[in-house]
């Protein structure tokens, strides 16, 4: 057992010899970074700035930034969450941008109670998300995490939907660790009270 | 153990952070409270669901698009 988990922990990840081709000149390699990330980042842009353009142009801006910085890239950290810090400033310098220069932070719109106790404690219906088709679904979960404070949604998306850690996201938004924490615990908790509207069970009668 | 104390370690529960003594511990709740079965099979699902669904698809034409501008300016030595 003790062999296995050396050679795992040995094991270097594979964005590290793409990053070090790219760093000497091999576009092919950091196209294949593109290839693999660009999904995430416009889900993380899009997230922040909830504009379509917005994202789209934190995509490109982000890589080329990246691109640019590589060299100073130290491989400290895995070269997605360096991603994702430059593709989060980019964010919110689109968002400043559209809010006619006002400041705009992480710590934005962070409301102290809201939503820290569970108060629909309704059970939901087996397989809830069955019973809508994947447009309508889309939508509701769009609309549900849309009403979340920024500095919950995104770290919710790190965590939750992109699998970073806890300590990975709190380095990525410039956060502490216990505010990542309490940051998560209240943003799963006001999507479930938020989603629990749509797929808590009918009582009889109900449409 | 109560309610509060039990939503207090819902995420380390649901993340498996928990020592295995503790995880008694909020078993036993569980085993009581009715309110933090829902609150903890809910919250899972929440998490699962968004896992599982692309909120915000970026279409394969944007994409190939980016790629063009982005590989484009990388060439050119940005």
């Amino acid at each position: 057992m003790a062999t296995i988990q050396q050679i795992q922990e040995n094991e270097e990840h594979p964005d590290v010899a793409l990053v070090a081709s790219a760093k000497s000149g091999d576009v092919h390699a950091f196209e294949t970074l593109v290839n693999k990330y660009d999904r995430q980042i416009f889900r993380i842009a899009q997230h922040i700035t909830q504009n379509k353009e917005d994202a789209q142009d934190v995509v490109q801006d982000a890589f080329l930034k990246a691109y640019e910085k590589l060299e100073q890239f130290q491989g400290n950290s895995k070269f997605y969450t360096w991603l994702v810090r430059i593709a989060v400033n980019e964010s919110l310098m689109r968002l400043r941008k559209r809010r006619t220069g006002k400041m705009v932070s992480i710590d934005d719109d962070i409301e102290t109670e809201e939503g820290s106790v569970p108060r629909d404690l309704a059970d939901w219906s087996p397989n809830p998300e069955q019973n809508y088709g994947q447009a309508e679904l889309a939508e509701i979960l769009r609309k549900t995490i849309q009403g979340l404070p920024h500095g919950f949604r995104i770290v919710f998306v790190l965590r939750d939907v992109d699998g970073l850690s806890t300590e990975e996201t709190a380095e990525t938004l410039g956060l502490s660790v216990p505010a990542v924490k309490s940051r998560l615990l209240r943003a799963r908790l006001q999507l479930r009270e938020r989603l629990s509207r749509y797929f808590r069970k009918k009582k009889a009668g109900e449409k | 153990m109560t309610c509060t104390e039990f939503l207090a370690l819902l995420d380390e529960l649901i993340d498996d952070e928990v020592s295995v003594p503790m995880r008694a511990l909020l078993q036993q709740h569980l085993e009581g409270c009715d309110h933090c079965e829902v609150t903890l099979s809910t919250t899972r699902k929440t998490i699962e669901i968004y896992r599982s669904h692309e909120v915000y698809e970026l279409p394969n034409a944007v994409r190939e698009r980016l790629h063009a501008a982005i590989m484009a300016r990388c060439k050119n030595g940005c």
